[in-house]
């Protein structure tokens, strides 16, 4: 953009305001006579940059807010729903778990490394500022085609920036997921969580108050990093130029994060703090500006008293910086050298830059002159909402699926190798050996399995969660699909021993100007909030993520569920590892398996089909039931979700997860060979039991009405699966393990 | 017996360390801050892992001039117990406690996997609880663990035993597939695994156990 560049000495670079200018700044023709209309005169030009922060549609949701209202948010174990800097849910013995989901796409694909770094330093502070110690990390992560030339630079740039922020802070990365699909060769995603835990009473919130109480200044110093990330690099759609954006991306000090992190717990122990919020997207202006809307007061920010990276950063600069590292504290009066003694002593700045007012106004001044004078209710619940146009594509998405022409491969155990070696299927330990998965000393099952689960001292239990989505389901049908994504992570929480209790979610989508893209975030919500009801498992914190498109072409519709679960006790929970031999496996649930939508049909054949698999949420949830009560009573310790890919990669995943172990199987096979052994369903859930545990397994099946099938057993460092006396598959683990874990590293390599 | 566990700006495994030291195997232990000048009277120091500094310069060189250090250099050439974990392994080489340096991986990536030792000397004092030539299952996670040292330093310390723990499967790069070193008097030993994170049947495997445990040992044998 075309904005004034500062000279290298201290002075308000103030041009004159226009039309023009405010166009510039990514405002409508609209929105910038609202400004006027607001003010009731011309912006100064600090005011025009806090504008077009505050109702940009990363700060304002401005094309979301009208359906995010479907979402289910209340529940016995909601502590904090949506509108805080994250969510918060009852895990017994007075403590809460504080968590959410939050996107940091485009400046991850601008710059890799520093794009995710701050995704996960930006998350981090969403949850320990509501006084919460962070104990767990995960990441979703969407990127290309694996063969696609920026690939390898990108998944490189966004693991190295992932595990170079979080192992330096000190909060285990302990699981995530990545996908590869062309879909997002022009627009990645990068989707970072956080968990926290803290007592109730000592939960934080971010409602500034007290008339007179100081507003202090804590953390890094203001540099020009990251300025305009917020409204105009997350808030439209990428363009050949957008490269040149490089300058908006944040660089990220996990460094001065865990002194924050160490600092801010131990001031938000003792009693001065009134409230305290992270300077994320938009930096002072919008950390300043939700603190006062959410307790009703006016703000002034004396912005001589910020402390500068760089004496020439002038004071719209500081007003729209995106440096990280940073909070804003309401502090009681008179408490400040309480504060300031704590930050010092953490090597951190602490200073006071202004005070909580009455007269309901975001204002700041520089010199001796008031820059920016705006009512606080203007750039928030005044903020523009559209309720954008949506209409159904005129062709939906993907093609029916002519069966007779899809050839059944005559080597099946060739396929099922294939597969495992497959971008979408392949393992995982390339990108989390990357992280630490051990600092907390707290992880209970690592990253790998379904779902992780980290241990809480406090409660001698645990906490399970996972992120979930597939995007080609969500594409073919975003009602279904998005409920999918839904009960495979209650099945992730499930086979680990828990049980799912709320979630936090990320909507990546396209271009919410275009009707088709509102219908496909409209439908995937309603899909949720359904499934949400069901389920029992309310929204408590999420973020929204539109304009990911390139060149015009939208993403895949990508709602992620970050879904939390309980596990009664931290000594009975379950890997999906196959341990021990002569154990029986068993097939849980009556999903049918279908080609439509598979991976096998993507990688195999290059084709989706054109509907996602059939859903029942009821079978889920009894399942889901089944799982979580036969892990905790002890009968179970190894147990696999059944998704993508279908029953051979899943047993597959078992056997090489564990030391080697094989299993022999037999299934029946009603149609065709490859829709038993790759096709996908909902509600299915392989185990390994021993034999004294079968029965009491078969028993509480039986109870909650969930079909079992004993397939085989396990045993040597084979697997093979028969069917009707056919040996469809016989394979050495080994060689499996090897075509599985050698692709990843080969796809990071380009080669 | 109280042991006592340094923390530096930027030090991230140091609660982990007092956990594993009280709730699993019942000591005494408490953090000393990197600006005291003094050890607070602790039979055995811990520096532990984390990016102390940032790392930023090069691991380990800011927190050697840390006032605590000066304590814990008067500590070691009095015979006292010193155990440095990964970064605490590359402050113990910056201040010159141990020999050689730590360098970044040679695959150029942070890594986090189990990893299986051989012990090597079983005389040292955070060794004298294992069987000689013993293995043992314990996290790496580090981007810079790559044991260095030139020819006559590892000369020297091949031949006065220095060499503690041995990877069987070298993940970083290491000189002569080095995990571990200690002083020439076995009361200083460097690693880069994390010990720590091995001692607790919960969170996994506990072979860390005996290196904690050793220290009665050695202080009932001193």
């Amino acid at each position: 953009m075309g904005a004034p560049v500062t000279k290298a000495t201290n002075y308000r670079v103030a041009p004159e305001v226009t039309r023009a200018l405010g166009l510039e700044h990514g405002l409508t023709d609209g929105e910038y006579d609202r400004v006027v209309e607001h003010l009731g005169r011309t912006p100064t030009f600090e005011e025009l940059g806090v504008f077009s922060v505050m109702w940009s549609e990363h700060c304002s949701y401005k094309s979301s807010r009208v359906h995010l209202g479907r979402f289910p948010t209340t529940g016995p174990r909601v502590l904090q729903g949506p509108g805080e800097n994250a969510g918060g849910i009852d895990i017994g013995g007075g403590m809460a778990a504080i968590f959410k989901i939050e996107s940091h796409n485009h400046p991850s694909y601008i710059e890799p490394y520093q794009g995710a770094a701050t995704g996960v330093g930006g998350i981090l502070r969403d949850v320990f500022t509501m006084g919460a110690r962070p104990i767990a990390n995960m990441n979703s992560l969407r990127f290309g085609r694996a063969d696609h030339e920026k690939t390898p630079f990108l998944l490189g740039g966004v693991v190295a920036g992932v595990g170079g922020y979080g192992n330096s802070v000190g909060v285990a990365t302990v699981g995530g997921e990545a996908h590869f699909d062309a879909g997002y060769d022009g627009n990645i995603l990068v989707n970072a969580f956080t968990l926290g835990i803290v007592a109730h009473d000592k939960i934080f919130r971010a409602s500034a108050a007290g008339i007179g109480n100081p507003i202090l200044y804590v953390g890094s110093k203001t540099g020009r990093d990251g300025i305009h990330g917020a409204s105009l690099l997350a808030s439209s759609e990428f363009k050949e130029e957008s490269e040149q954006m490089k300058p908006t991306v944040q660089v990220g000090d996990p460094f001065t994060e865990n002194l924050l992190i160490e600092a801010c717990l131990e001031a938000m122990a003792g009693d001065d703090i009134v409230a305290i919020q992270d300077m994320g997207a938009a930096g002072l202006t919008s950390s300043s500006v939700e603190m006062a809307s959410r307790g009703g007061v006016g703000i002034c920010l004396d912005l001589d008293k910020i402390p500068l990276r760089d004496e020439s950063v002038t004071p719209y600069e500081m007003l729209l910086s995106e440096s990280q590292e940073r909070m804003v504290v309401v502090a009681k009066q008179g408490r400040e050298d309480n504060l300031r003694e704590i930050f010092e002593r953490w090597g951190l700045d602490c200073v006071p830059v202004g005070i909580v007012t009455d007269d309901g106004r975001f204002r700041a001044t520089y010199r001796g002159e008031e820059v920016a004078s705006i009512p606080v209710d203007a750039l928030t619940d005044a903020a523009p909402a559209y309720n954008r146009p949506i209409a159904a594509p005129d062709k939906p998405a993907g093609e029916a699926l002519d069966l007779g022409a899809i050839k059944e491969p005559t080597d099946l155990t060739a396929t099922l190798t294939r597969l495992l070696a497959s971008p979408n299927l392949c393992s995982r330990a390339w990108i989390h050996e990357q992280y630490d998965c051990y600092v907390g000393a707290n992880t209970l099952v690592r990253p790998g399995g379904d779902a992780a689960v980290v241990r809480v001292r406090e409660t001698g239990g645990g906490l399970a969660m996972t992120t979930d989505c597939n995007s080609r389901y969500v594409e073919l049908d975003p009602y279904i699909g998005a409920q999918h994504a839904m009960a495979e992570a209650v099945r992730n929480i499930a086979v680990t021993g828990g049980r799912a209790a709320a979630m936090s979610d990320c909507l990546n989508f396209g271009n919410p100007e275009k009707p088709e893209v509102m219908w496909q975030f409209s439908r995937a919500i309603d899909g949720m909030s359904e499934a949400c009801n069901f389920f029992g498992t309310p929204v408590v914190s999420g973020n929204v993520s539109f304009y990911n498109d390139t060149l015009g072409a939208s993403i895949p519709p990508t709602p992620v569920i970050a879904m939390v679960g309980l596990v009664k006790d931290a000594r009975t929970t379950a890997t999906i590892a196959i341990e021990k031999p002569d154990q029986i496996v068993v097939l849980l649930g009556s999903g049918e398996p279908e080609l439509n939508a598979s991976e096998y049909l993507s990688v195999v054949h290059g084709c989706t089909g054109d509907r996602p698999p059939a859903l029942d949420l009821e079978a889920e949830r009894q399942l889901a039931e089944l799982c979580a009560r036969v892990i905790e009573r002890g009968h179970v310790s190894t147990a696999h979700d059944l998704a993508d890919g279908g029953l051979a990669i899943a047993i597959a995943e078992m056997c090489i997860a564990g030391p080697g172990i094989g299993c022999d199987i037999d299934i029946t096979v009603a149609d065709r060979f490859d829709t038993a052994l790759f096709g996908e369903s909902g509600a299915r859930v392989l185990m390994a039991i021993d034999a004294d545990g079968i029965d009491s397994v078969e028993t509480e099946a039986a109870e909650l009405g969930v079909a079992m099938t004993r397939l085989g057993s396990t045993g040597g460092t084979r697997l093979r699966i028969a069917a009707q006396g056919a040996m469809l598959v016989d394979a050495a683990v080994n060689d499996l393990h090897e075509a599985w874990s050698t692709a990843l590293p080969k796809i990071a390599a380009g080669a | 017996m109280k042991w006592g566990v340094l923390h530096f700006p930027g030090s991230n495994d140091e609660r982990d360390t007092i956990y594993a030291l009280e709730s699993v195997l019942g000591y005494h232990a408490r953090l000393l801050w990197h600006g005291d000048r003094n050890l607070a009277d602790c039979d055995a120091i811990v520096l532990p892992g984390g990016f102390s500094y940032g790392d930023y310069l090069r691991c380990g060189a800011l927190a050697r001039f840390s006032p605590v250090m000066e304590a814990v250099a008067d500590f070691a050439k009095s015979g006292g117990p010193v155990l440095g974990i990964c970064n605490g392994f590359q402050v113990l080489c910056e201040a010159g406690l141990l020999p050689g340096a730590l360098v970044q991986n040679r695959g150029l990536k942070f890594r986090c996997v189990p990893a299986t030792l051989t012990v090597e000397n079983n005389t040292t004092a955070f060794t004298l609880g294992y069987e000689d030539g013993a293995q043992a299952v314990i996290p790496i996670k580090h981007g810079e663990g790559c044991y260095v040292a030139d020819q006559s330093t590892l000369a020297e310390i091949q031949d006065h035993g220095q060499i503690v723990f041995r990877y069987t499967s070298n993940p970083n790069g290491s000189i002569d597939d080095i995990a571990g070193v200690c002083n020439r008097e076995g009361n200083v030993v460097g690693l880069m695994p994390h010990p720590e994170h091995a001692v607790d049947p919960l969170t996994g495997v506990t072979d860390g156990q005996p290196l904690f445990r050793s220290v009665d040992q050695w202080k009932q044998a001193a």
